[in-house]
């Protein structure tokens, strides 16, 4: 889908490049200027001007696409996008991750970004190509729960640092412990989205295997929840089987333990769902499809479709199952799209997908968060457009380190990676914002985010989760998702509710415990001034009447 | 209304709770319910008599702090009484004070728990040596009042008609005054404003009266002094207040019959010998009175009296008298008449009424 739309606007913004004569300046009033010479221009001379632009020129004037639209936020998205690949990588390979973050000020506006792994390494040969092409990358083909999911991102973060700082993005790489360590200097040639090699060297290196990563780009950098030092933080709650090491630019070193030793579950490939495709994306797949014929096309590049499903398709749509793809016309291609949305399908596998789970998720906040409560749930996976996806939330409730008066702290993340920004855009807020929280024993504003000493946290895993812009900052609001996401929340804050209003009994109880021994001697000192009782009569009044009261309060 | 038999109210009461203690059960007060639910119009008798309706408070955990605060109460007022001696509300509350965490936060608190104590024996608070903060009321007239000196116990004779341009202040306690008077009426008045206009152009003199004046709602004190005044002399009593639901049924109503609070004690201070002279609602339109629209909570306040209160439901003439009101839909106060010029009051409106008691709202 995406790059379906990425041809759209390569056309649009070829347009957009080219003179436009028609268009005649007018002169503002009061202000005497040459008349201009309109100049006539040829079909010819406009094809000239035609040319196509590469994905990286296009990014390059489009960066706030991508995460890049102010200084601040640019840090924040270089490092994610460094540690998004290095934790895919490690995981990918089994490896348990153990990840260094260094941030070095150059100065107030130009920072040095390094993010090593212990990852599997990268093969010499794709190196320039991983860190020097956009869109080139092992994720955007398949649909798999990853955190990556276009290959745009380091890249793009290495072409901010060459268009601010002027300097390549510095790669060291070793594959095992009997190979070299690779060091490259790389460059994009941002007209021909190609990378440029500036330097290859091999180098001594401690690690045995991993990559690591430097970067210099302009940036600047804040301190808080909105930061690297918050991103930080909420990678970690969500990676609990990740080791991880951060240095902030002060040189204040923090650890964030490893607290489950193993690695969650993999998560599967799968193919995409009919259900899921739209109608361009069918018209690619048909012209660049290996199968011979359409009844092979169909159950062997989507999920969920057999032979005879795909007869049916076919028929539906009044196509021969043992015609070419290669061959179909868009108007055949359109018949066959309405024809895969009238057939009534089997929901894609769900067991692709890879939570978190309960217990990591509040061992996670737990590490992070000191708290009175914990909840933690994880739904069964669900289907919206044809793909699989899961919501688990959890939250940490009576943290005293967070004001009781103010709202919530909201922590959002989409396949274990944190959402740091366009926090009320997304499906996420809209779902807390839409649950009934004083149902639980907190407080909430009409329309606002509840009250309270609390970190909520929301985790959607999905195999293609649906962000409302390629800088991936808020997740979409498909109804499927807002509606897991809200029962998901329901969950959480019943086992809250039960917890806090165990809390108001005991204090409750408590306060009538130190109400009998705080009033009963006045009543002892008022009978003993009226009826000039003695001390030791007015002692044992006090005493009957505390143990009266005391057994009439067991229910 | 000796103050003798309040000590061994008190200890009897104590005594229950302690009884109850000791046998391990939970003691328990009854007051009687101070609301206008609780209080029926007894026209012979001439004011609210209460109904007996009891609230009931147990000492459990929930009650166990205004338990102790009654208590505490009831032995000040026993000391109070036993040492001939008398405490304010508000010194009440400052002894509260040592009373540790049974102290009373602010003085709304203790005033409830003393309102409480005075109901529970059904005594005046007087009797139980608490006073009242505020003064009783001003008096001038045709009066002579008996009081003992304070130090040496001996009469003095109080004439009111001495005071100039200036007013005999009305005791806390009035109940060993003895009065020498040759007026005709007293007229009572809801401002001061007014009494002053009266009284400095001799009114009592010209109609040979006693003036009082209530300052608003009356204190006990006051409508007791009347009380006593107007039984002694058999006089009649007149009063003069703003003709809006405030002034007919707060002020008038709980001068003349008592109040739903202060149910228990309503047969000593009340003055079922008064009349309503004024401002009436049809001497609004009569006197062509310049006037106010009635605020929402004035006419919430007369529709809750035609509705609740078995003064107005007793009284054909008031039920007529408040409708009317609402249906017009404005007041006027005892000082418009001076739109009519200042002493229109004094030289039209006051002898043309007084001249027809019998016109009188009852």
């Amino acid at each position: 889908m995406a790059q379906a739309q990425l041809k759209g606007t390569h056309r649009k913004a070829s347009g957009k490049a080219a003179p436009r004569p028609a268009v005649k300046a007018v002169p503002k009033p009061g202000v005497k200027r040459e008349p201009k010479k309109i100049v006539q221009l040829t079909a010819a001379d406009l094809a000239e001007k035609q040319r196509e632009i590469s994905v990286s020129e296009f990014f390059t004037k489009n960066r706030h696409l991508l995460g890049f639209d102010s200084p601040a936020k640019a840090l924040l998205t270089s490092v994610k996008e460094g540690v998004d690949n290095a934790l895919d990588a490690c995981e990918e390979a089994g490896i348990l991750p153990d990840l260094l973050i260094e941030i070095q000020e150059i100065s107030e506006t130009r920072y040095r970004i390094a993010v090593q792994d212990n990852g599997p390494g990268i093969v010499k040969a794709q190196i320039p190509k991983i860190f020097g092409q956009l869109l080139y990358g092992s994720k955007f083909h398949r649909l798999r729960q990853s955190r990556g999911q276009q290959g745009i991102g380091i890249s793009a973060a290495g072409m901010y640092g060459q268009l601010t700082t002027g300097k390549p993005i510095t790669v060291i790489s070793r594959i095992g412990q009997n190979k070299p360590a690779h060091k490259f200097d790389i460059q994009i040639d941002t007209r021909r989205n190609q990378p440029v090699v500036v330097a290859d060297d091999e180098v001594e290196w401690s690690a045995a295997h991993g990559t690591r990563v430097e970067l210099e780009i302009e940036a600047t950098y804040k301190k808080g929840r909105h930061s690297v030092d918050g991103y930080v933080e909420q990678t970690a709650i969500a990676n609990p089987h990740a080791r991880i090491t951060y240095v902030s630019p002060a040189g204040e070193r923090s650890e964030h333990p490893r607290v489950a030793q193993e690695l969650p579950k993999p998560p599967l490939e799968i193919k995409p769902h009919p259900h899921g495709v739209e109608l361009g994306i069918l018209l690619k797949m048909l012209h660049e499809t290996k199968a011979k014929n359409l009844r092979g096309f169909l159950s062997g590049e989507f999920s969920r479709v057999s032979a005879a499903v795909a007869e049916e398709i076919a028929t539906t749509a009044g196509l021969s199952p043992g015609m070419t793809p290669h061959r179909a016309a868009r108007e055949q291609a359109e018949a066959l799209y309405k024809a895969i949305q009238a057939t009534k399908l089997m929901a894609p596998p769900s067991n692709v997908l890879s939570p978190i789970g309960e217990e990591l998720l509040i061992d996670g906040l737990k590490k992070q968060v000191e708290a009175r409560f914990y909840a933690a749930t994880s739904r069964s996976p669900a289907v919206y457009r044809g793909n699989p996806f899961l919501v688990e939330a959890a939250l940490a409730y009576g943290a005293d380190h967070l004001p009781a008066d103010e709202l919530v702290t909201m922590i959002r993340f989409a396949n274990r990676v944190p959402l740091l920004y366009q926090q009320s855009a997304c499906a996420v807020t809209k779902s807390v914002i839409q649950t009934n929280w004083k149902a639980y024993g907190i407080q909430q504003g009409k329309g606002a985010l509840p009250v309270g000493s609390m970190v909520l946290m929301v985790h959607i895993a999905s195999v293609w989760v649906p962000f409302t812009s390629e800088s991936k900052e808020a997740v979409a609001s498909y109804p499927e998702i807002m509606k897991e996401i809200r029962l998901a929340l329901q969950d959480v804050g019943r086992k809250l509710g039960i917890f806090i209003r165990r809390g108001m009994r005991e204090a409750d109880a408590e306060k009538k415990r130190s109400y009998i021994e705080k009033y009963i001697p006045h009543i002892g000192i008022a009978l003993q001034e009226i009826l000039g009782i003695s001390d030791k009569q007015k002692e044992k009044v006090c005493a009957t009447l505390k143990d009266t009261l005391e057994r009439s309060r067991q229910p | 209304m000796s103050a003798s038999n309040v000590v061994p109210k008190i200890k009897k009461e104590a005594k229950n709770v302690e009884e109850a203690i000791v046998r391990r059960k939970k003691p328990s007060l009854k007051f009687p319910v101070r609301s206008l639910a609780n209080v029926r119009y007894v026209e012979k008798a001439g004011y609210f008599e209460i109904r007996g309706m009891k609230k009931e408070r147990t000492l459990t955990v929930n009650t166990v702090k205004t338990f102790a605060q009654t208590l505490r109460m009831m032995a000040l007022s026993k000391t109070l009484v036993e040492t001939d001696d008398i405490a304010t509300k508000r010194e009440a509350y400052y002894v509260s004070k040592n009373w540790d965490e049974a102290r009373f936060l602010e003085q709304t608190e203790s005033d409830t728990v003393m309102d409480d104590v005075e109901a529970l024996f059904e005594v005046n608070r007087e009797q139980l040596g608490f006073v009242p903060e505020e003064k009783g009321g001003d008096v001038a007239g045709t009066l002579v009042v008996i009081d003992k000196d304070p130090n040496t116990g001996k009469s003095i004779r109080i004439d009111c008609t001495k005071f100039g341009s200036g007013a005999y202040s009305i005791p806390i306690s009035v109940e060993d005054l003895k009065f020498e008077t040759g007026a005709k009426f007293i007229l009572v008045i809801e401002t001061a404003g007014m009494f002053q206009r009266l009284v400095k152009h001799g009114y009592w003199k010209k109609a040979n009266c006693i003036l009082v004046s209530m300052g608003g709602v009356p204190t006990r004190a006051c409508r007791r002094f009347i009380r006593r005044l107007a039984d002694a002399k058999k006089l009649p009593v007149y009063v003069f207040v703003d003709g809006d639901p405030y002034g007919i049924s707060n002020i008038y109503r709980t001068f003349k019959v008592g109040s739903g609070n202060a149910a228990h004690i309503n047969e000593f201070f009340c003055v079922p010998q008064a009349r309503f002279l004024g401002i009436t609602p049809q001497d609004i339109i009569d006197y062509k009175l310049p006037t106010h629209p009635l605020k929402d909570v004035d006419v919430k306040r007369a529709k809750d009296a035609i509705k609740n209160d078995p003064f107005f439901l007793h009284h054909k003439p008031w039920m007529k008298a408040m409708e009317q009101l609402i249906s017009m839909g404005v007041r006027a106060e005892q000082q418009a008449l001076a739109a009519h010029g200042l002493n229109y009051v004094i030289d039209e409106y006051l002898p043309q009424k007084i001249a027809h008691p019998e016109k009188f709202l009852p």
